[in-house]
């Protein structure tokens, strides 16, 4: 069994946290795991993808491929549609319905595309959308956006919720666990 | 025991084990988290250099003093190494040195894609390329051995996608190694002509005895399968190659210079035709062609960007992909954060239309729309240098709308310099140095301007307005960028001034400062007329009633409602 998670965000939404929270857990399950990231200049509010990819065997190459994620996991409506290629036929999407503005719309140059819905269901009809800002918010911490989504996805993966929560003690900062731990269970009681 | 580690922090993790005692090394994507987790280790001594010239000198003068040392930098940081690089090949080492280099397929965080095994041919210096987290850690101890071996530094080639994946590595423990034993010997540390002809005929001959023994290594490895295909590949192009081509046989060269002809020979006759898969330039191919062995490599291939998967199936006809496209969507490029203090100057810049030679960090964004004030790019330090030759090529009243660019990191790691050329040959231009208290780009770390040292430690701060003036500039001033007033008239001044100046440019980092501001917030009295909009910041966008500014990005830097000229942006309390 291997299992290939995209990640899609803008820089600063906690694409990282995200996948290294998957890769604990996949480790905590006795799974081989290799997670692909972005440091750097794209950090900067640009487009962030990260890979997850787990598996029962050896797993080679750290990146994911085009045609290949069973899952798509976005924090954001427009990189959803941009990521789009890397899903496999009939993959899954989980979508925050947030929309971030992109320079280039912001500016005028270019117009936040209308159609995103119909334009992601040409890829596939699993997708779920999800408000995670407005369950962030109730969280009681915007940044907690990642860990509504990871909630969100919990809910299609056999592990406990137990491991899900242990990982969240061990991968976020002491004084941010509680309000993690309550944005993920709002994400995954959705 | 098995750790999930990043490629970066399993180098660390290997030069831990190793028994390394000091690392001397200049940030820079993808290479800098090598030298942070490095830091986190009380054993090894870590420092942030200025420069990468500085940090490896550094690193050979503990070598020869007898500790195992490392100095850790990205491709075009080897640049500015290069002259240390290629003489410390003569000199070899006494304990064991090496250079970690992080090449950049698909230019994610650079200005160009060159590739550094060009410098382990030019300077005579073997190299290692690892291919995962495991021989991350792996090869780092491995060069250690090969370095005290051999006599000679080692380079180990990283790259993005190696730097900045994570799998699993079996971590152990820490081997001390003694410092060796160190004595005078001139004939081979000081490289006088005389010595130097001696040193590069010892140089000839260590390359050809670690040509000769590295086809016996067990870092080159071949794993045969079907012997239709052959391939020979390194570092992680060689997971793509397992990925794409799994029925193929490999030979997984872990040394990439020297090769080891003798089992390239022994592979491609046990082949029956032999492809070459390496990312950028074909160096590998060039090598295996001149041995007179017929194989198949660029021109299939290519030497643009990163390899992958998908790109292999497709050259070796291994597999059908299919996707949903995106379509034409716009682009996300990386944005000023909201309340980074370099939008002020940009804002002015860009207002008053000038040349800005720009140079390189977060400050190489104001080229972007809106603000699109930077007109060049090319190097760390080339900012100040080239508002130099632009003044000399179009004289004096060019130089009054001239404005030279450059990051407080940026400056001292090569700014210094340029701007000592602009005092003795008499350059009139307006420099500005954008001092937000940190290394931006790369992920904040400190500098010798920040006050702290890398373990974090307190470590004196040079004084920029003394130093500056120290190199010979009379016209020295510090402004606030968030006080806009102040910034516009400080700028106009100094460029008008037939004299050279420099403005500081001082407001920390937003990521890092800590002040709690009020949020600002648009009102009724918004109409709609823009001007906020031409400071690109990402916390507000137009709506058809006027300007929302997002709260929950505002750092409440309040730019927007200086530039506002109806008074419609106000502050909010927190
Ligand atoms: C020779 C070289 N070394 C390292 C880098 C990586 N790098 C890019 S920008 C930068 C420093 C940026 O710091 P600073 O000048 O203070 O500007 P800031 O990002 O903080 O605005 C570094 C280290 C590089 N591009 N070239």
């Amino acid at each position: 069994m291997k299992t290939d998670i995209l990640i899609a965000g803008v820089g600063g939404q906690g694409t990282l946290l995200a996948s290294v929270l998957l890769g604990d857990i996949a480790i905590t399950e006795g799974k081989e795991v290799k997670l692909s990231e972005v440091h750097g200049m794209a950090q900067r509010g640009g487009s962030v993808v990260t890979h997850v990819r787990i598996s029962d065997g050896p797993i080679a190459s750290p990146v994911i491929d085009n045609g290949q994620a069973d899952i798509l996991l976005s924090f954001e409506m427009l990189e959803a549609l941009r990521s789009l290629p890397f899903l496999k036929k009939d993959g899954m999407i989980f979508v925050n319905e947030q929309k971030i503005m992109p320079m280039p719309v912001i500016t005028g140059a270019r117009s936040y595309p209308e159609d995103i819905r119909e334009r992601l269901e040409q890829g596939t009809k699993n997708i779920k959308y999800i408000d995670a800002a407005s369950l962030a918010r109730e969280a009681g911490n915007m940044r907690t956006i990642n860990t509504v989504m990871l909630g969100a996805l919990s809910g299609s993966m056999d592990t406990p919720v137990d491991t899900w929560l242990k990982a969240i003690e061990k991968c976020v900062k002491p004084a941010f666990v509680d309000v993690n731990k309550k944005a993920f269970m709002l994400g995954r009681n959705i | 025991m098995k750790k999930i580690m990043l490629g970066n922090e399993a180098f660390a993790q290997g030069a831990y084990e190793a028994g390394v005692g000091f690392i001397s090394s200049y940030p820079g994507t993808p290479s800098t988290e090598i030298s942070e987790y490095a830091a986190g280790f009380d054993e090894i001594d870590v420092q942030w250099a200025p420069n990468e010239k500085v940090a490896l000198e550094s690193a050979v003068g503990a070598s020869v003093a007898g500790m195992r040392s490392m100095s850790c930098m990205k491709h075009v940081g080897l640049n500015v190494a290069a002259d240390p690089l290629f003489t410390s090949s003569y000199i070899g080492v006494n304990a064991g040195l090496v250079v970690i280099v992080a090449d950049d397929p698909g230019c994610y965080s650079s200005q160009n894609e060159q590739d550094s095994r060009y410098y382990a041919m030019a300077a005579g210096i073997p190299m290692l390329e690892p291919s995962d987290s495991t021989e991350a850690r792996d090869f780092v101890i491995r060069a250690f051995e090969l370095s005290e071996k051999y006599d000679t530094p080692v380079i180990i080639r990283s790259n993005t996608r190696l730097g900045h994946s994570r799998g699993l590595v079996e971590a152990g423990t820490r081997k001390e190694v003694p410092l060796f034993e160190y004595k005078k010997e001139m004939a081979k540390r000081v490289m006088m002509p005389a010595m130097a002809v001696n040193a590069h005929k010892v140089l000839e001959k260590r390359i050809n005895t670690i040509k000769e023994d590295s086809s016996s290594f067990d870092i080159n490895r071949i794993e045969y399968a079907d012997r239709k295909i052959g391939i020979i590949t390194s570092g992680v192009a060689y997971q793509y190659v397992k990925e794409a081509v799994p029925d193929a046989s490999v030979l997984k060269l872990g040394m990439v210079y020297p090769l080891p002809e003798k089992l390239i020979r022994e592979f491609a006759s046990s082949v029956e035709k032999l492809y070459i898969v390496e990312e950028l330039e074909p160096i590998i191919e060039n090598a295996v062609k001149a041995m007179g062995i017929g194989a198949v490599g660029k021109e299939i291939l290519t030497i643009q960007g990163e390899y992958s998967t998908n790109l292999l199936k497709k050259a070796f006809g291994t597999g059908k992909v299919e996707f949903t496209g995106s379509g034409d969507i716009p682009q996300r490029p990386p944005i000023m954060c909201p309340g980074c203090p370099h939008r002020g100057v940009y804002y002015v810049l860009s207002k008053n239309r000038y040349t800005v030679t720009g140079d390189i960090g977060c400050y190489t964004l104001g080229a972007l729309a809106p603000l699109s004030s930077v007109d060049t790019c090319l190097c760390m330090g080339a900012s100040i240098s080239m508002a130099g030759g632009m003044e000399k090529a179009r004289g004096k009243e060019f130089a009054r709308k001239l404005v030279a660019v450059i990051g407080d990191s940026t400056f001292l790691h090569s700014g210094m310099t340029g701007l000592l050329n602009l005092v003795y040959n008499g350059s009139t231009a307006t420099v500005m140095i954008l001092d937000n208290s940190t290394t931006g780009m790369t992920g904040h770390q400190d500098n010798p301007a920040t006050g702290k040292d890398a373990k974090g430690n307190p470590a004196p701060a040079v004084d920029l307005e003394t130093l500056v003036r120290a190199i010979g500039v009379k016209r020295v001033r510090t402004v606030d960028p968030f006080d806009l007033e102040g910034m516009e008239k400080a700028v106009k001044e100094e460029t008008a001034k037939e004299e050279l100046s420099v403005i500081i440019s001082r407001h920390p980092c937003a990521l890092i400062d800590r002040t709690r501001k009020n949020k600002y917030a648009s009102s009724e009295k918004c109409r709609n007329c823009g001007m906020c909009m031409k400071l690109g910041c990402p916390a507000i966008t137009r709506t058809e009633k006027g300007v929302v500014i997002d709260q929950s990005m505002c750092q409440g830097c309040g730019l927007c409602s200086k530039v506002c000229p109806f008074g419609a942006i106000g502050e909010v309390e927190r």
